[in-house]
């Protein structure tokens, strides 16, 4: 069987994401008119992506179990390059550890986009949060995710916070916890 | 490479995918005269042979048809009582067809959902704490491997006893779980699988297997 499947040897270029996440949120701002409702259903794909792609990122990086927080951002870290060729820098951790920043200088999804004046609120990356929140969820880890800079707003950077807010442990496969 | 079969069990414990690989058919016919010299029995809607093992008919072996006709429970496709047949002199000489029985789905998925908790009584038995579930079952004509990922799904593995090597089956398997089953946007979670493109992945896979062996992969 070809090795097309295994890790980091399919490529695509990354205008095409940039374009095709484009043309969806623009979809979905002409379906639902609100740009907080869109902000809401790109949350709701996002996790529905997440819950989803975990599994493929386990399967193909064979990680381990993380327990503890440190761990897990270097994961995730390692899964914006896996799926987004980016490598976003893990900072502002908050004193008890359990909050942390990642800071992206370039975003691939905003590469080629302006907001346009009347949709100022719209959280347009708001995907990533939300597949950070469905993919940790499978692996029994409940957080919190929100963009806190946004480059489309005119912020610097992007930064995408990750809280934590606890292990779910009723949901945890048995021989696991 | 000897696998027997692929069963993937979703979190919840409920089978959502098996397949059977190199099972060989076993079946035997033989012309019998009366008295029948194999003791049969019939139950949980099978006619079975309890006693009396000869000429490639063992123990445990179903009557699968008479004369050619086959039989569903005890009832033969034209409509007569199979274990009627059987019983009255003067439809001798019979041909019987015996077979080695088949797990119906039902049965795998029960066997699948029994599974579920002696893993998890494996994780609570062991002296040490934090023990993973059963990741290997040993018995005499085969060996099943287990591996379940940090999600909860457990795939596993019946393989021959002398096979080496399924911890990387079990790995291949799970990205192409991965890959063909969760990408299909119209596969949702915690259902069976019924994927075609997984299904073909995973027979070449298999197919590579038995070629090249294990190390191929």
């Amino acid at each position: 069987m070809s090795r097309s499947t295994r890790f980091d040897t399919k490529k695509v270029n990354s205008e095409l994401v940039t374009l095709t996440y484009g043309t969806l949120v623009a979809q979905m701002v002409k379906d639902l008119d609100n740009p907080d409702d869109v902000s809401k259903q790109l949350d709701r794909i996002g996790y529905n992506m997440g819950i989803r792609l975990i599994e493929d990122f386990l399967s193909k990086t064979g990680t381990g179990r993380c327990l503890d927080l440190k761990d897990t951002a270097d994961k995730i870290q390692t899964a914006f390059r896996l799926y987004l060729g980016v490598q976003p820098n893990v900072v502002n951790w908050s004193p008890a550890g359990d909050e942390f920043s990642f800071i992206l200088d370039s975003n691939p999804l905003t590469e080629l986009v302006e907001l346009p004046e009347d949709l100022k609120s719209l959280k347009y990356c708001n995907i990533i949060c939300g597949a950070i929140r469905g993919a940790l969820e499978m692996v029994q880890l409940d957080v919190q995710s929100w963009i806190v800079q946004d480059q489309l707003k005119g912020d610097q950077n992007t930064e995408i916070r990750v809280k934590f807010i606890r292990r779910l442990e009723d949901a945890m496969p048995a021989g696991e916890d | 490479m000897v696998i027997y079969g692929i069963y993937i069990v979703s979190k919840s414990g409920g089978l959502i995918f098996n397949y059977d690989h190199t099972v060989p058919k076993i079946e035997t016919t033989r012309r019998f005269t009366y008295p029948i010299d194999l003791k049969l029995n019939y139950e949980s809607k099978k006619i079975s042979v309890q006693f009396g093992q000869r000429d490639g008919i063992h123990v445990g072996h179903v009557l699968t048809a008479i004369n050619g006709i086959q039989i569903t429970g005890r009832q033969l496709d034209d409509g007569k009582d199979a274990v009627e047949i059987l019983e009255s002199k003067e439809n001798y000489p019979l041909t019987l067809t015996f077979e080695r029985p088949k797990m119906t789905t039902n049965e795998k998925i029960f066997l699948a959902s029994m599974f579920y908790p002696l893993f998890a009584i494996a994780s609570q038995l062991s002296p040490e704490p934090k023990s993973s579930g059963i990741e290997l079952l040993e018995a005499d004509t085969f060996k099943l491997h287990c591996f379940q990922t940090l999600t909860g799904v457990k795939i596993m593995v019946v393989v021959d006893k002398n096979q080496i090597g399924a911890e990387v089956f079990l790995k291949r398997v799970y990205e192409l779980y991965a890959d063909y089953a969760l990408k299909n946007p119209f596969y949702s979670l915690e259902m069976p699988i019924r994927c075609e493109l997984f299904d073909q992945n995973l027979k070449t896979m298999l197919e590579q297997i038995d070629k090249g062996g294990i190390a191929s992969i």
